[in-house]
């Protein structure tokens, strides 16, 4: 049970410390705008009611200045909002070097989550504090949408394609993971929690999971079974294709002559449409494997495919 | 002004016809009317009825919030929360001022005898029926269960309700949206009495026509778009399925290309009314005219580019979110000099607090609140925090419901003397303004608290802790609903036992009043010839001019 009414929710990374204080300065032009309003209306409201004798001569009729004016000044108190909004929304969507990875699979009414080195939970993300965690965000069906209000980050999850979102918790504690887009039948019961702990305490735990392979070498045996490897691999001669070593990050040139950053999302679109992103200067031979892979195998390859190097800034 | 001499408020004779109320009494007069004060009359009772069904899927949801165990089944749950938006959005908040009110009082207040094409203007009430019934049809079979936005996937693939038969609804309501639109337009264009120039048009009239060219614009796609769903729905042509190589984010992108502009197309009529009321009220010349109808204009065209502000937190490129943001910011721009006018309009007035004013200055009170948190919602990295919550909820009904129902109710109390004859009850009138004001905040205001804390909408439960802000809004809630019972009972009352009205019992300047209460069929004994603006209200000398020039002392 509570013994407080809760008005204000934890503040407990530094994103979230960000868009509070913004938050918090827009309460404030909230409260003055109402205030003049309520200021203004409960004035005239008393001075020139109908018994008041105040005299009502000399109507303002040069309306023009006043519209001038508060056309500009809202206007000018607008633009700060809009340029301080969209500076911290830019710097919540771009991810800076992340010191974890972590990949998230929604789907109705659950959060998946695969470690890097292999752990698995479900509905809980453990993470160490002071750190940047980034996520790499799946859906297997409709549109969900990962929140924690304790971080004030949010990010749709669209099937189809990999969205990423992160984060550096500031506190350690256990914070509400919700999904924020109705995604049907059970979507108010689609919540978990953050787990945020000590550095030890977080290896700890992931020595503690029981893992026996990392997310890369189940990648490396789905790379194999699949046939990946004939082409893709190392020591492969027989078909002209793109290696992948070192590719994850870096720019890639299209046979369309479009460019794309060979980031997470270009991987999985790669592996299930690769008619449509062939690499210049070689042949569009690869079948699609659209259909035969789950979100959860597409992380494992493309866990693998990093695992073979590259520009780890790599992000949007 | 001092050779002038005043008469009394003017005393029209009754005349021999009968009013547009009595003159035929069959049921086929009324359901074969080409009347637009008949029609008027009709849609009221449909819409009425709608808020009704609507308001009842609202009370459903409001009890099963009180605690977090719930009353209701998931499944019932999520089907009253689609409901309450399919109806209250399209069978209630769309058509609700412009079919009723700007059905009976544009023709009045341009001086004309009728809409320019009354057929089309049945029809319309005929169609907006039949898609009325396939809404009931849709909740009586089991309702749909998808949110009101239908979001592709789930609505095209995974929802197992009646999606298709709401989306059907709403595909056959938008043909009596753009009926009723391109009626309005016509006939503003065409009818308007000799001497009303634009820059005389009340702006209930100016607010009329902004709405209806963007009814009639967005509309269209509306219909594009629900017919696409059902199509993807039925036979899947993976338009919206990333399998097929479709995108779900393209039925965001359509969907709000008109649902936006949808927002505007419930607050600008309402904005309309209270810039009749308050000069009425407060006895002086609304303050900035011109400025009045050049911010109109503007919501309705800045309305249509606006829509990706729905989508910061979808996937879209943040540049795009860059971009809508500011034109977000643009969009309230006008809204706010709307704002400053009506306050300003009550300077050197000579006020009295009459229901519909109390109503009026509810809703800028309602509406400037929506607005300012509005803006915060514009502001892109706050909406990364509270987008999907019930802050959004609490922001778009103060909009949607404290200022567009609040200028409703308005406009009912202000007209009702104009379309029965009949005045209302004063003090049972004012009781169930400051009532609506006082549920309202109660029910909504917590929820901003509730959305901050990080409450996801369209939840049937919720953490314990957030138990005491959902009582309060529960509580709020029921009081809400009284405010909105109360009407039906005294004003179905004065009908029958409330003093008759006479032509214009508000001193008011504008066409509609110089026409007896209720006015004749055809409106106008002789076409009104119009000399000058709307709002010549002189609160020095207690005075005013009507429109056709004739000066009253009040």
């Amino acid at each position: 049970m509570y013994h407080w009414i809760p008005f204000w929710p934890d503040t407990a990374a530094v994103n979230a410390v960000v868009v509070n204080n913004l938050y918090i300065a827009e309460l404030g032009l909230s409260g003055l705008i109402m205030v003049t309003v309520v200021a203004m209306m409960l004035t005239f409201c008393i001075r020139y009611r109908k018994a008041a004798s105040n005299s009502r001569a000399d109507l303002e009729t040069k309306t023009w200045r006043f519209e001038i004016l508060w056309t500009v000044a809202t206007l000018g108190a607008f633009l700060i909002l809009f340029v301080w909004g969209a500076q911290v929304y830019i710097w919540l969507y771009k991810p800076p070097p992340a010191d974890e990875e972590v990949y998230v699979v929604g789907k109705q009414w659950m959060w998946k989550v695969e470690h890097p080195g292999g752990q698995r939970e479900i509905d809980a993300l453990h993470v160490p504090v002071n750190k940047v965690v980034r996520l790499v965000m799946a859906s297997e069906d409709v549109i969900h949408s990962f929140f924690v209000p304790a971080f004030r980050i949010k990010h749709d999850v669209v099937p189809g394609t990999l969205e990423t979102l992160w984060f550096k918790a500031t506190k350690t504690g256990i914070f509400r993971l919700e999904c924020t887009q109705y995604c049907g039948l059970q979507h108010a019961t689609m919540q978990g929690e953050i787990v945020v702990m000590e550095a030890p305490d977080y290896a700890n735990w992931l020595d503690s999971q029981g893992v026996e392979e990392s997310l890369a070498q189940q990648g490396a045996e789905l790379f194999r079974a699949h046939g990946c490897s004939g082409c893709h691999g190392k020591n492969s001669t027989i078909i002209h294709a793109p290696s992948l070593t070192g590719l994850y990050g870096t720019v890639v040139h299209l046979q369309d002559g479009s460019i794309r950053v060979a980031d997470e999302a270009y991987l999985r679109d790669c592996i299930l449409n690769p008619r449509s992103f062939t690499v210049a200067g070689y042949p569009p031979v690869m079948p699609d494997f659209s259909g035969q892979l789950g979100e959860g195998d597409l992380l494992k390859l493309i866990a693998y495919i990093k695992s073979l190097g590259g520009k780890r800034e790599a992000g949007r | 002004m001092s050779t002038t001499t005043f008469d009394d408020t003017p005393r029209i004779e009754p005349t021999a016809r009968p009013s547009y109320l009595t003159e035929e009494n069959t049921v086929a007069s009324w359901l074969f009317t080409r009347d637009h004060k008949r029609i008027a009359l009709l849609f009221f009772a449909s819409i009425t009825f709608f808020f009704f069904v609507g308001g009842g899927a609202a009370a459903l949801i409001r009890m099963n919030l009180a605690t977090p165990e719930g009353l209701l089944q998931p499944s019932l749950y999520n089907r009253m929360f689609t409901m309450h938006g399919i109806i209250m959005v399209w069978f209630f908040l769309i058509p609700s001022i412009p079919t009723t009110f700007g059905n009976f009082f544009v023709p009045l207040m341009i001086g004309a005898r009728d809409l320019a094409f009354p057929r089309v203007n049945l029809l319309s009430w005929y169609v907006f029926n039949l898609s009325g019934l396939v809404v009931l049809y849709a909740l009586i079979m089991g309702a749909a269960d998808t949110g009101w936005t239908f979001y592709t996937p789930l609505s095209t693939v995974y929802a197992n309700g009646y999606v298709f038969a709401a989306a059907m609804a709403v595909f056959i309501n938008g043909f009596s949206s753009i009926m009723t639109a391109l009626n309005f337009i016509v006939t503003i264009h065409r009818l308007r009495a000799p001497g009303m120039t634009w820059m005389r048009l009340p702006l209930f009239v100016w607010a009329i026509y902004a709405v209806s060219v963007v009814m009639l614009t967005a509309t269209p796609v509306l219909a594009m778009d629900t017919f696409l769903l059902a199509v993807e729905r039925f036979i899947g042509i993976g338009l919206f399925d990333p399998r097929h190589g479709g995108d779900p984010l393209l039925w965001q992108h359509m969907f709000w290309f008109y649902s936006h502009p949808a927002v505007y197309i419930m607050i600008l009529p309402a904005m309309g009314v209270v810039s009749e009321i308050i000069p009425c009220y407060a006895r002086r010349p609304i303050f900035g005219y011109a400025g009045m109808t050049i911010a109109l204009m503007a919501i309705a065209i800045l309305s249509f580019f606006v829509w990706a502000h729905h989508m910061f937190v979808a996937g879209i490129s943040i540049y795009a979110g860059v971009a809508f943001s500011l034109l977000t910011f643009f969009v309230a721009v006008p809204s706010a000099i709307k704002v400053f006018n009506w306050t300003v309009s009550l300077h050197k007035g000579r006020i009295t607090f009459d229901a519909p004013m109390l109503y009026a200055l509810g809703f800028v009170l309602l509406f400037t609140l929506g607005g300012v948190t509005g803006l915060m919602l514009a502001t892109l990295a706050v909406d990364v925090s509270v987008h999907g919550t019930y802050f959004v909820i609490a922001h778009f009904h103060y909009i949607m419901v404290g200022a567009t129902v609040s200028a409703f109710f308005g406009a009912l109390h202000y007209w009702w003397p104009k379309m029965t004859g009949r005045l209302y009850p004063e003090m049972w009138a004012r009781f169930a303004a400051i009532l609506t004001y006082v549920g309202f905040n109660l029910t909504f205001f917590p929820q901003f608290v509730l959305g901050y804390l990080g409450m996801p909408r369209r939840s049937y439960t919720y953490p314990a802790e957030w138990q005491i802000w959902n009582v309060l809004s529960s509580a709020g809630a029921s009081i809400l609903a009284v405010a909105y019972l109360l009407p039906l009972l005294y004003l179905g009352w004065s009908i029958f036992r409330e003093r008759k009205a006479d032509a214009n019992p508000w001193a008011a300047t504008g066409l509609e009043w110089t026409t007896p209460s209720p006015p004749p069929t055809h409106n106008f004994e002789r076409t009104p010839r119009v000399s000058r603006g709307p709002y010549n209200y002189d609160p020095e000398n207690d005075r005013f001019i009507t429109q056709e020039g004739t000066p009253h002392a009040r």
